[in-house]
């Protein structure tokens, strides 16, 4: 039997109806993944795009999530090639950019407590779906060298 | 590498159908940092006085602000710059939206258009792609319309549009450009446009903008977002409520509507109607508004939502803000179901909200007294809101009488003649104000309205307020926090300004306090249209999160340029006066600068002489209002009195001619 293990699960959620269409969003988010920080904008590079449709009324933002090939309609029309990271950064923000710079509560912040079990097999499995993508990529050997080194630090 | 601004202008002949990209020079930046600035440099450069209004030597400029697309709240502004078929003068009418930032985003500062198109174009611009493309299918078709059907055709829905409807297209003098939601709308920019056969720009960028030190900056605009957060929290005590928070005038949200109603002009600014705002017409006006407005909507990296998109059964669907709620209303002396949907058709012909109403409600004067009969109006519908849309229809088509009235109350009255110059009674140089009659001289309102470039009051007013606060404790309280002030004086010229007695209008505030009001207000508003910032979050609201003390830091953190408040204010001074040079050059003098004759019923013609005299001092004036010889080499603007002087239009001591033959 697995271990329950207790985890964050953090989110952007959306509240469409309070959008405004202003895109600040998008401002602040290319601003801060500047690099360096900050020293530029551009809407085309946000990991957050806000959907606007004005004379229908319709401001959806949305944020691109895992590369799925079977996914979402509209892909043609609306893609976000950058995921959002929550803004990850040492030291951590009280909140994503964009939640910040939101002023209309449209985007908002949520960190949910989930009990996962941990499942030792499913584990393994994972461990391995991983290693076999890194030895495509870099070669098998590369990937043993570098697990040795770890285990001899420890 | 270039900071705030992108260094690029794009060079458009319609009449060749050339395009340039041109880089601009960043010592013009530091001179007239950008937007109206610049403009005005371009225009004073290039557009000599004897060049009308429809001459294709002309210039129509489209420029986004120094900081417009940075991380700047509510930076977003088109300043439109060209010369005015109206009142013959430099016009220059800005617009938020989303515009700006996107021809930013596409690498250029600037639209300049010269020439005219022999057809119908537009103008799409994608980054490096720019291209004069035909525009004959969108011919008649509305603003919004027109919008929709070029995201249509160029297949990309975030593409921003700059586009004029019908009135544009025939040239009428108070024709705007229309953009969704908003509008640059006054002194015929419009007309200039339809009449170098320009239908729309269309632009989409996907570029960075740079700024020069980046965390500076953005510490600076988060400091104004908080400050936001905090001013909207607490609105101003003792001040009409859609005028306590920031932003435009709060009128597509708030609902009580009792200051404008009752104290502004119905009809052709003819009737004030003191008990209008019963709870009848508030809980009426009160549905109509929430039954038709289905979102507050914000311009470009801005949270006040100051804009409402209203969808009226039947009707299509458009968007508006402020004042153009009440201005068709008012005229028509209806109700605001009136308002709301002769606008929406307003909206797509493309027409300013100030003028048209009141041009229709002259119009109709006239028929009433008999200056024009039903030989000019044909087919005249008996009812009063039909009358109004029949003369809508009539003017953007310029047909019949339209064709007369289409130039504004000024030359319709001019042309119409039979006593009609009576009835155009509420212009200032040719261009029609504020729907305002009111009782006693207000010596600081008497200098805007007089020396005012954008000939609109709303666009000079803002940081001082309109009228004193009863008590000394209110007065006392609104100081206590008023860090916007550059000085401390200015807390004291308010704490001492009482309703009655001494210390009341129109003797205090005194001359000189006067002079130092103005020129504050109409400097914020100054800054504001070259760095593209929105007036709702500086120059119009009381104590906005943008002043004097932290423009500076903002435009050297964010341009890269070396400022402090007194660089910043020397650089304002600098383009103000060649806006004004530029007037003067085209032969506006003292004689000009008057409110209408009927604005206050007590009026003190010594103390305006006064008034006008001090100021005009006070700005290095001359006593026509022209700018000195000392003071353009002050201000680096040696160019113009070289000019001035050799057309004559000062003499070689300095003084205008006219004194000069007065000496002698």
């Amino acid at each position: 039997m697995g271990e329950k293990k207790k985890k964050i699960i953090k989110t952007i959620r959306v509240d469409v109806d309070k959008c405004n269409g202003c895109r600040a969003c998008e401002v602040i988010c290319s601003a801060f993944h500047a690099e360096p920080k900050y020293s530029s904008n551009n809407p085309a590079r946000a990991r957050v795009r806000v959907i606007r449709h004005p004379l229908r009324d319709i401001y959806v933002p949305v944020y691109a999530g895992e590369y799925a090939p079977a996914e979402c309609m509209g892909r043609d029309q609306y893609t976000i090639t950058l995921k959002c990271d929550m803004c990850e950064s040492d030291p951590d923000l009280t909140e994503p950019m964009c939640v910040q710079w939101c002023l209309n509560d449209a985007l908002i912040y949520e960190e949910r407590e989930e009990e996962v079990e941990e499942d030792a097999v499913a584990q393994q499995e994972e461990v391995e779906v991983g290693l076999e993508a890194l030895a495509n990529k870099y070669g098998l050997q590369n990937v043993m060298d570098a697990v040795a080194r770890m285990s001899k630090k420890d | 590498m270039r900071y705030g601004e992108t260094g690029f202008n794009l060079e458009i002949d319609l009449s060749r159908g050339n395009i340039e990209r041109v880089e601009n020079d960043p010592v013009d930046t530091e001179l007239y940092l950008g937007g109206l600035g610049t403009n005005a440099k371009i225009m004073w450069d290039r557009v000599p006085p004897e060049v009308d209004a429809f001459s294709p030597d002309n210039l129509l400029i489209f420029s986004a602000g120094l900081l417009c697309g940075t991380p700047a709240v509510g930076c977003n502004r088109t300043i439109v710059t060209t010369i005015s078929p109206q009142t013959k003068l430099l016009a220059f009418s800005m617009m938020g939206g989303f515009w700006a930032p996107e021809l930013k985003y596409a690498g250029y500062d600037k639209v300049i258009i010269r020439g005219k198109s022999p057809s119908l174009v537009y103008l799409y611009i994608n980054n490096n792609k720019v291209e004069i493309r035909d525009a004959s299918h969108l011919q008649g078709k509305g603003s919004n319309e027109t919008t929709d059907l070029l995201r249509q055709e160029v297949k990309d829905s975030n593409a921003q549009v700059a586009a004029i409807g019908m009135a544009g297209e025939n040239r009428v003098y108070f024709a705007s450009i229309e953009q969704e939601r908003s509008s640059a709308s006054r002194a015929g920019i419009g007309a200039v446009m339809g009449d170098k056969g320009l239908k729309a720009i269309v632009v989409r960028g996907t570029k960075d903008i740079n700024v020069a030190r980046p965390a500076e900056f953005h510490g600076l605009c988060s400091e104004v977002l908080q400050y936001i957060k905090k001013r909207e929290n607490n609105p101003i005590p003792g001040v009409m409520p859609i005028l306590a928070g920031l932003g435009s005038p709060q009128e597509m949200k708030i609902h009580d509507e009792k200051w404008h109603t009752e104290s502004f002009m119905w009809g052709n600014s003819r009737v004030r109607r003191k008990d209008f705002w019963t709870e009848e017409v508030a809980k009426e006006w009160t549905g109509t508004l929430e039954n038709t407005r289905t979102r507050l909507i914000s311009c470009y990296n801005c949270p006040m939502k100051c804009g409402g998109t209203i969808s009226i059964p039947g009707l299509p669907t458009y968007m508006m803000k402020c004042f153009s709620k009440l201005t068709y209303t008012m005229a028509a002396f209806s109700d605001l179901d009136f308002g709301l949907k002769i606008a929406q058709r307003a909206t797509e012909y493309g027409v300013d909200g100030f003028s048209t109403p009141q041009v229709m409600a002259f119009a109709l004067e006239l028929y009433e007294n008999g200056i024009l009969t039903d030989d000019d109006l044909p087919e005249l519908p008996s009812d009063n809101e039909g009358r109004f849309y029949y003369l809508l229809d009539k003017i953007v088509r310029r047909e019949g009488i339209g064709d007369v009235l289409a130039n504004g109350t000024y030359w319709a009255a001019k042309e119409i003649g039979k006593g009609a110059e009576e009835y155009a009674h509420n212009n200032i140089k040719k261009i029609e104000q504020l729907p305002l009659k009111l009782s006693m001289l207000n010596p600081i309102y008497f200098l805007m309205y007089c020396t005012g470039e954008k000939i609109n009051i709303t666009q000079i007013e803002g940081q001082f307020p309109q009228m004193p606060f009863p008590k000394r404790e209110q007065r006392e309280e609104f100081v206590k926090d008023w860090i916007q002030v550059p000085d401390e004086k200015f807390k004291q010229y308010f704490l001492d300004w009482e309703l009655r007695g001494e210390n009341s209008m129109p003797f205090y505030p005194t001359v000189e306090m006067c002079c130092d009001i103005v020129d504050w207000q109409e400097k914020m508003h100054y800054i504001d249209d070259a760095l593209g910032m929105c007036a709702g979050l500086s120059s119009f609201p009381l104590k906005p999160p943008y002043h004097i003390h932290n423009y500076p830091k903002l435009i050297s953190a964010g341009a890269g340029i070396d400022m402090d408040e007194e660089t910043l204010s020397q650089a304002v001074k600098r383009y103000r006066t060649l806006v004004r040079a530029i007037n003067i050059r085209r032969g506006m003098r003292r004689e000009d600068e008057k409110p209408p004759e009927n604005h206050w019923k007590k009026r003190f013609p010594e103390l305006e002489k006064e008034l006008l005299d001090t100021y005009y001092k006070f700005k290095g004036w001359n006593e026509e209002g022209i700018p000195t010889k000392e003071s353009l080499e002050e201000l680096s603007l040696d160019y113009v009195s070289e000019d001035f002087l050799k057309r004559g239009i000062l003499t070689a001591n300095g003084d205008s001619p006219a004194a000069e033959e007065e000496k002698e």
